[in-house]
């Protein structure tokens, strides 16, 4: 908790470039940039973590659903190893982790412990929100009592590190019948408080588990009132959206809004309207470890630029 | 292939053994009925039922999934693949419900009143 400021930090920072460009690196070794919704090549991987960072690098994680045993993939387990293994071996030390949920599968005790273990050996500061398979069991108190202490409402909270503003927003519970993923109206006031009086330069990151943006509605991959949020976001110079639940690479930008989401580290997902539904996706062997992965997120001060690094366990 | 026909008859019979255990034990009442749960969608997504009649819902899923009352008149744990969960309704009525981890996934289960039970009274 120490490397974190506090939470009320006001300051108005330096005037800064209000463009956002983000690479994502399509996992052929090619590192790419986005700016207003023109992808362009910057180059190999390489090059770019050779410039080593001096800002922020943090790692985001995703979907580890530690008790799915299914033909998609037998070793949940395994994987979750190699993707930590992998955050380990990572040329620049990231300040802390975050996880974008469904960390099990069944929100069983002995899943929790199993996570808890794995993900426990990168040495690192993990920050969670939950995923749909996360409040599973009947009292809904196994992610709270573990992940959510000091959090609001179902685990929202908030926390700054190196003058970014990082909000960690639940939108899978309470979920309406015929409906996506809901935020609901307690979550929404607490955010604009949250927001109210910080400097629009401040950089912003939000982080849930199923996308704040319509990705795929047909398959409920998208939140019913997350333009409500958005709206609260729109004076921010920087805006970073980071999800999980879809369990694939997928990028947006919108104005200062980038959206993205990271590989699961357990198994792949259909992309939208290519299969006759979201569930797990069975492919050969060799290929899975090509799907599954980890991505490296490298904010520069006074560049105001994020950089999205998706790695694959296996390229 | 034949190992397959007798074992599929030995089930049947099986079954059939069971149900006539069972049967005098049974007040009369319509077959129950079933939903499968698959694809993420509730098959059949619509089911018209006389009062009385037990619904049993299967996950076919490799995705857990739940049955809940929009009305919250009866909830499921969450269901596994494979996993079971049924409810009798005995009251006629509308009863919509849906899956509480993805809530694009609804169904409907039409109650009408037993006109068979209601004859014999």
């Amino acid at each position: 908790m120490s490397e974190f400021d506090d939470n009320d930090d006001r300051s108005t920072g330096v005037n800064r470039r209000k463009v956002l460009e983000c690479m994502t690196w399509a996992g052929t070794g090619v590192l790419w940039t986005i700016a207003g919704g023109v992808p362009r090549s910057m180059g190999l991987i390489g090059e770019a973590l050779a410039a080593e960072p001096s800002g922020l690098t943090f790692l985001q994680i995703s979907d580890s659903h530690m008790g799915f045993d299914k033909p998609a993939n037998p070793n949940v387990k395994g994987t979750l190893e190699e993707a930590i293994g992998k955050i380990r071996s990572q040329p620049v030390k990231p300040a802390f982790m975050i996880h974008t949920g469904d960390i099990t599968h069944l929100s069983k005790p002995s899943e929790f412990d199993d996570a808890e273990r794995i993900i426990s050996q990168a040495g690192l500061d993990v920050r969670y929100v939950p995923g749909e398979h996360d409040i599973l069991d009947p009292d809904v108190t196994l992610y709270r009592e573990r992940y959510g202490r000091g959090s609001k409402g179902s685990g929202w909270y908030s926390f700054d590190a190196n003058g970014v503003h990082f909000i960690g927003l639940v939108n899978v519970a309470n979920l309406k019948a015929g409906g996506q993923g809901s935020l609901g109206e307690e979550q929404i006031a607490w955010v604009a408080d949250d927001l109210k009086g910080r400097s629009t330069s401040t950089p912003i990151v939000v982080f849930a588990h199923i996308p704040l943006w319509a990705v795929y509605p047909t398959w409920g991959w998208g939140t019913e009132d997350s333009g409500r949020v958005l709206e609260l976001l729109k004076g921010f110079g920087s805006v970073t959206v980071l999800n999980g639940h879809i369990h694939q690479v997928m990028q947006k930008v919108e104005g200062n809004v980038t959206f993205h989401t990271a590989r699961s580290t357990a198994f792949p997902q259909p992309a939208p309207g290519t299969a006759p539904s979201p569930g797990p996706m069975k492919v050969e062997d060799e290929k899975l470890r090509t799907l599954l992965g980890i991505a490296d997120v490298i904010f520069k001060p006074g560049q105001q630029r994020l950089a999205i690094i998706d790695q694959p366990l296996k390229s | 292939m034949t190992r397959a026909i007798t074992r599929g008859a030995l089930a049947a019979t099986f079954a059939a053994a069971i149900l006539a255990a069972a049967a005098p034990s049974l007040p009369a009442r319509a077959a129950d009925a079933e939903v499968k749960i698959d694809n993420f969608t509730f098959a059949p997504e619509r089911v018209t039922v006389k009062a009385g009649t037990t619904v049993t819902w299967v996950n076919e899923d490799d995705i857990p999934h739940t049955v809940v009352s929009s009305a919250k008149l009866f909830k499921s744990h969450a269901l596994d693949t494979d996993d079971k969960y049924a409810f009798m309704f005995t009251a006629p009525g509308v009863y919509q419900y849906f899956c509480s981890l993805h809530p694009h996934m609804t169904g409907t289960i039409v109650v009408e009143a037993d006109a068979a039970s209601n004859a014999s009274r």
